[in-house]
C-alpha cells in the first residue's frame, strides 16, 4: 500500500495565464489575480483531501465494476464534483413560465448538501436579466403567436423527416427567401438547431487541405466543427487585426504540415458579438485584412442579428460592413426572434452545394413548422411588414436600455465588460466565492442573474453576465440597478471608484 | 597476404611501445608518475575542449523578407468554397403543402406519403395538438436559453421523468436535436485511448461523435455477429491493457442505412462475456419495437439495466423534435456538465417537450397502434414481394422497408440516379411519396443504396396496395 495508491491523481491544471490585452481590459490587478488562485488552491486542497477519506472508506468496500474501467474516472469529473456541486443551486434554476422579463423560478431544496436537488412547488417572481430574449419574442406576441398556432394546426409539431426527404414544407421556403432578404444575401438554408449548423458546415466547407483560423473566444460550437472537420486549426489572439495577419502571412509562406505544399483554402471564423464579453468583433479591418490575403470570412452572427444596427440587421450594418464582403454568414433564430434553430446565409453556389452535401440538410429532421412560423414572423416585425413600427421601436428600446443599464453600472463603480449598443455586459467578480454570493442574494430580492465562470471563460475572470431584452421596462432596469448595487457593494465587486452624485453635490 | 598484414600491424605496435616506453616518459611532475598514455589522454581531452569551444555549424537560415512575403502571399490562388455545381446538385426535395401525415399535399395534389418517419401516426393528433397549443400559449415558442442558465422550464423536467418512467431506467436527460444527441453522448463518455467496437453501417451522426472522440475506433461488418466477436476476441487478446481503459460497443437498434435490426441478445452476451459497455441508438425502434413500444430491449427480452447508454431521437415515432438519453444515474449526471450539445445549446422548445410527454402517454394507453404498424408492415412485404428489379433488404419487423436493386449498375452514383428516376416517376405519375437514399459527401458509410418507405400506423390497407401496385409498374418500365 503505497502512498502513490492512497493519493487520488490530481486534476488537470487549467491554463491560467491571461494575455496581457485581457488583462488591462479587465482590470485584472495582482492583488485579485493572488486572491482568486488563492482560493482555487484552498478549494482544491479541500477536495483531494476529501478524495482521499473516500478513498479510505472505501478500501474495504467490495469492487462493484466486475473488470471494467469506471466509466467516469475520479480525476475527470473532480471539478464537478468537489467545486461545481457546491455552488450548484446557482445553475440549471427550473423556470416556471416563459422567459419574458418576469419570470417565475422554481424554488429547489436539498436533503445532501446541494448534492442533489429536488423541485418544490413554490415558485418566486423573478426579473429576469439572464434569459437571451433581446427582442422580447420569448412569451406570446400578439403578432407571432396566432399565426404559429395556426401553422401547428396547418402543419403539425413536426414534419418527420429530413429536409431532403419529406421535411420540405413551404413555411421552411419563405423562411429562407425572407432570411436572405433580411441579412442581404442572394441565398440562404435553415437548420433545426443552431448548434449543429456550426458543427456540420464547417466540415462540408473546408476539408483535411484547409486551415482555419478562428479567434480564441469562438464558441464551442465553432471549435467542434472546426474538429470535426480535419482541417488544420490556427487560433489568434481574441479580437487583434493585426494578430491575425501576422498568422496569416505565416501560414500562407509555411504551407500544410510536413509537406509544406500550399494551402487549398484558408477559413477566418469570428463572431459578431462574443457573448461572455458583450464585445463586437473587429470585422470591418478584418474584413479587410482577409481581403488582402484572399481567406474567406465565416462570421458567426448568434447574438448580434436582430439586436444590433439600426433595421437590426447584425454587426454587419452596425459597423458598416457590405454583407457581400462576409463570405457566410451564419445566425441562429433562438436569441432575438424568440424560435429556435440556424440559418446560414451565402451565396448561390455555396447553398447549392450545402443543400447537397451538408449531413445536417440530409440526416437530420427538419425545423418543426410552429418555430419556423414564428422566425417569420418575428423577422417581419423587425422588419416592419406587419403593418406597424412595433419592430424599430424595440430596436430603439434595447438600445437605450442597454446603454443606460451600462453607464450607471459603470457609475457604480463595477468593472463592466461590453461595447456601446452590445446588449450583452458582463460584470467582473473574479473571485470564485463572490459567484454564488452574487447569484443567491440576488435571488433572495427576486432578480435572477447568470453567473459564469471557469471553464466558460478563463479561470481567473469569473463574472456576472447580464443580458437586456427590449420587454424590460425603465422600471425594471432602475429595481435591476438598485439590488445588484447593494449586492455587489456587499460582495465587493465594486473594484474601480463610483462616480460622485452630482445632485447631492449641489447641497 | 595476411602474414604480410600482421607483421606490419606487429611493428607499428613495437614502435608504439617504445614511444611509451621512453625515457622523457619516465619524467615525474609533482609527484605523479607520468606514463606515455597519460600524454596521449591529456592531448584527447584538449582536443576535445578545443572542439566544445567552437560554434556549431549551421546552414545559414536567410529569413524571407517582408517582400518575399508579401509576394508570395500574392502568388498563393485559394479554391473557390463550393466544387463546381452540377445539374444533379441543383435538383430540390418536393416542397409539402400541408402536415406530413399519411396523406399530404404536394404541388396542388394529395398524394399517399411514405416518406414520413410518422411510424404511430401521431403527426396532427388533436391530443398533442392540444397540448402544444397551450403549451404555445403559456411558453411561447422558444426557451431562450441553454439549460444551466433559466432555459429549463418544468416541461423539460417532466418530460425527462416521463421518459424514464416509461423506460423503466432511474433517469433521463433531455437533448434539443435529435441528431445532436449521438454526437454529444459519445464525446462526454468516451476519450483518447479508450476503445469503440462499431457497426460500419451507422448513421453520420454516429460517425461524427466517433470522430469528436479521438478514441480508437475499430469496424466490424454490418450486423454480423461473428465478426463482431472476432473483432472483440482480438482487441482483448491482444491487449494486456484493457481491463484498465474504457471499452464501448455501439450499435443502432434498427439501422437507418439498411432496415436491419441488431440482435440484441448476442450482443449483451458478448459484452459480458468480453466486458465491453454498450451504447445503443434507439431512434427509429424508440415507440415500433416490443410489446408496448419500448424498444428493442423489450423485443428481446433483455433486462433494460444491461444497456448502458441508450439514446433516441424523438423526431420519429413521438412526431416532436430533440432526443433524449437514458441509463444509469451516474451516466445522465456526468452529461449535465461534459456534455457539448446540452451545454452549450439552447433547450428543447417548451411546446415540443409537451409533445412529447403526450405522445408518450398516447402510446402507453393505446398500445393497439404497435400491432396496427405491425399488420401494415406485414401487408406492405407481402406487396413487395415481386417487384422486378427490386428486392427488400431489411428486417420484416422494421418500419423503414429498404429496397435494392437486384443488379447493381456498378457504382453507388449510377444506382442512385436509377433509383431517383423511379422515385421521380412514382410521385408525379401514380402520386405516390417515396425517396431513395441520401448520402452526404462527408458520410462513410459504404452500404448499398436503395428506396425507402417509411411505413406509419396511419396507413390504410389502400395506401399500401396502392405503393405496391405503383412500384410494380414503374420498376417494370424503369429497370427492365
Amino acid at each position: 500500500m503505497t502512498l502513490r495508491l492512497l493519493l487520488p491523481p490530481l486534476p488537470a491544471i487549467p491554463p491560467v495565464a491571461v494575455p496581457r490585452e485581457v488583462r488591462r481590459m479587465v482590470r485584472l490587478t495582482y492583488l485579485t489575480a493572488l486572491t482568486t488562485f488563492f482560493g482555487y488552491i484552498l478549494l482544491i486542497a479541500f477536495g483531494v483531501l476529501r478524495d482521499l477519506v473516500r478513498k479510505l472508506l472505501d478500501w474495504f468496500k467490495s469492487d462493484d465494476l466486475k473488470g471494467y474501467a469506471p466509466i467516469c474516472p475520479p480525476f475527470e469529473d473532480f471539478y464537478t464534483r468537489r467545486i461545481y456541486h457546491r455552488i450548484q443551486d446557482c445553475f440549471g434554476r427550473p423556470i416556471a413560465s416563459a422567459a419574458d422579463a418576469w419570470i417565475d423560478v422554481v424554488e429547489r431544496h436539498s436533503n445532501d448538501n446541494d448534492k442533489t436537488l429536488r423541485r418544490t412547488s413554490n415558485t418566486s417572481r423573478c426579473l429576469n436579466l439572464g434569459s437571451y430574449n433581446y427582442l422580447g419574442f420569448a412569451a406570446g406576441d400578439r403578432y407571432c403567436t396566432p399565426r404559429v398556432v395556426e401553422s401547428l394546426k396547418k402543419y403539425a409539431s413536426g414534419t418527420c423527416s429530413a429536409r431532403a426527404d419529406a421535411g420540405t414544407t413551404k413555411l421552411h421556403i419563405e423562411l429562407e427567401e425572407l432570411v436572405a432578404r433580411f441579412v442581404g444575401k442572394p441565398a440562404a438554408i435553415t437548420f433545426g438547431m443552431g448548434y449543429v449548423t456550426n458543427s456540420s458546415i464547417i466540415p462540408a466547407l473546408v476539408g483535411e487541405e484547409g486551415l482555419i483560423v478562428s479567434d480564441s473566444f469562438n464558441h464551442n460550437s465553432i471549435i467542434n466543427g472546426a474538429r470535426a472537420s480535419g482541417a488544420t486549426v490556427q487560433v489568434f489572439r481574441h479580437n487583434s487585426p493585426s494578430h491575425l495577419e501576422e498568422v496569416l502571412r505565416e501560414q500562407i509562406v509555411k504551407g500544410q504540415p510536413g509537406a509544406h505544399t500550399p494551402w487549398k483554402k484558408i477559413l477566418v471564423i469570428v463572431e459578431g458579438i462574443y457573448s461572455m464579453e458583450g464585445e463586437f468583433c473587429k470585422l470591418p479591418e478584418i474584413v479587410a485584412i482577409c481581403k488582402k490575403y484572399k481567406a474567406y470570412v465565416y462570421l458567426d452572427e448568434a447574438h448580434s442579428i436582430g439586436a444590433v444596427g439600426k433595421s437590426g440587421r447584425g454587426v454587419c450594418e452596425l459597423l458598416g460592413v457590405d454583407p457581400a464582403d462576409v463570405d457566410i454568414m451564419m445566425g441562429t433564430f433562438t436569441k432575438s426572434f424568440g424560435s429556435c434553430g440556424g440559418y446560414i446565409a451565402a451565396s448561390e453556389e455555396i447553398i447549392q452545394h450545402l443543400k447537397h452535401g451538408c449531413p445536417a440538410h440530409l440526416y437530420a429532421t427538419s425545423m418543426s413548422p410552429p418555430a419556423v412560423q414564428q422566425a417569420i414572423s418575428a423577422i417581419k416585425v423587425v422588419l416592419g411588414e406587419d403593418g406597424s413600427n412595433r419592430g424599430a421601436k424595440k430596436l430603439a428600446r434595447i438600445r437605450e436600455s442597454s446603454n443606460y443599464f451600462r453607464s450607471e453600472l459603470k457609475k457604480m463603480g463595477f468593472v463592466v465588460l461590453g461595447d456601446n449598443d452590445s446588449p450583452v455586459m458582463a460584470i467582473m467578480l473574479y473571485n470564485l466565492a463572490k459567484l454564488p454570493a452574487f447569484s443567491r442574494a440576488c435571488l433572495r430580492q427576486n432578480v435572477a442573474v447568470v453567473i459564469v465562470g471557469y471553464p466558460a471563460t478563463p479561470v481567473l475572470l469569473a463574472r456576472a453576465r447580464i443580458c437586456i431584452s427590449a420587454s424590460h421596462t425603465r422600471e425594471d432596469l432602475i429595481k435591476g440597478l438598485k439590488v445588484i448595487s447593494e449586492v455587489g457593494g456587499l460582495v465587493g465587486a465594486k473594484c474601480l471608484p463610483a462616480e460622485p452624485e452630482k445632485a447631492k453635490k449641489m447641497d | 597476404m595476411a602474414s604480410a598484414v600482421m607483421n606490419m600491424i606487429t611493428a607499428a605496435l613495437d614502435w608504439v611501445t617504445v614511444i611509451f616506453d621512453a625515457p622523457l616518459a619516465r619524467a615525474v611532475v609533482f609527484g605523479v608518475h607520468i606514463d606515455g598514455h597519460l600524454v596521449v589522454e591529456v592531448l584527447l581531452v584538449a582536443v576535445i575542449l578545443f572542439q566544445l569551444t567552437r560554434k556549431s555549424y549551421k546552414p545559414p537560415k536567410k529569413p524571407l523578407t517582408e517582400k518575399e512575403i508579401d509576394d508570395l502571399c500574392e502568388e498563393w490562388v485559394p479554391e473557390p468554397l463550393h466544387p463546381p455545381i452540377t445539374e444533379e446538385m441543383k435538383a430540390e426535395p418536393p416542397i409539402l403543402e400541408s402536415a406530413a401525415g399519411p396523406h399530404t399535399v404536394i404541388d396542388g395534389k394529395e398524394v399517399v406519403n411514405f416518406a414520413s418517419a410518422n411510424y404511430l401516426g401521431l403527426l396532427g393528433n388533436e391530443k398533442i395538438a392540444d397540448s402544444c397549443i397551450s403549451s404555445l400559449e403559456k411558453y411561447g415558442v422558444g426557451s431562450c436559453g441553454p439549460r444551466g442558465f433559466y432555459g429549463t422550464i418544468d416541461v423539460h423536467l417532466d418530460c425527462e421523468t416521463r421518459i424514464a418512467k416509461f423506460m423503466g431506467t432511474p433517469d433521463s436527460i433531455l437533448y434539443s436535436y435529435g441528431i445532436s444527441t449521438i454526437f454529444s453522448v459519445i464525446p462526454a463518455f468516451c476519450k483518447k485511448g479508450d476503445i469503440i467496437v462499431v457497426d460500419e453501417g451507422v448513421h453520420w451522426g454516429v460517425q461524427n461523435g466517433l470522430y469528436l472522440s479521438r478514441s480508437t475506433v475499430v469496424y466490424f461488418k454490418h450486423n454480423d455477429m461473428a465478426s463482431l466477436e472476432s473483432t472483440l476476441e482480438k482487441l482483448t487478446r491482444e491487449n494486456k491493457r484493457a481491463e484498465k481503459i474504457r471499452r464501448y460497443i455501439v450499435v443502432e437498434a434498427i439501422y437507418q442505412n439498411s432496415g436491419q435490426i441488431a440482435p440484441l441478445n448476442e450482443i449483451v452476451r458478448l459484452k459480458e462475456k468480453y466486458r465491453f459497455r454498450v451504447i445503443l441508438d434507439e431512434s427509429h425502434s424508440f415507440g415500433v419495437l416490443g410489446n408496448s413500444g419500448r424498444g428493442l430491449a423489450e423485443y428481446y427480452g433483455v433486462p433494460i439495466e444491461k444497456i448502458d447508454i441508450i439514446t433516441a431521437g424523438m423526431g420519429n415515432a413521438l412526431a416532436t423534435d430533440g432526443g433524449f438519453c437514458t441509463g444509469s444515474v451516474r451516466v445522465v449526471d456526468h452529461q449535465r456538465l461534459s456534455s457539448s450539445g446540452y451545454v452549450f445549446s439552447a433547450s428543447l422548445p417548451p411546446y415540443l417537450a409537451s409533445a412529447a410527454i403526450s405522445a408518450v402517454n398516447y402510446l402507453e394507453d393505446n398500445p393497439s397502434v404497435l400491432t396496427q404498424l405491425r399488420s401494415n408492415i406485414d401487408l406492405l412485404w407481402k406487396g413487395l414481394s415481386d417487384i422486378p428489379g427490386l428486392a427488400i433488404a431489411s428486417h420484416p419487423l422494421s418500419p423503414i422497408v429498404y429496397l435494392k436493386l437486384k443488379k447493381s449498375t456498378g457504382s453507388s452514383k449510377s444506382d442512385l440516379e436509377l433509383l431517383n428516376v423511379i422515385t421521380d416517376r412514382v410521385l408525379k405519375e401514380d402520386s405516390v411519396f417515396i425517396v431513395s437514399t441520401k448520402r452526404s459527401v462527408l458520410d462513410k458509410c459504404r452500404l448499398p443504396v436503395g428506396i425507402r418507405l417509411f411505413v406509419s400506423a396511419g396507413h390504410s390497407e389502400t395506401d399500401i396496395h396502392k405503393v405496391c401496385d405503383s412500384l410494380r409498374r414503374v420498376a417494370a418500365l424503369v429497370l427492365v
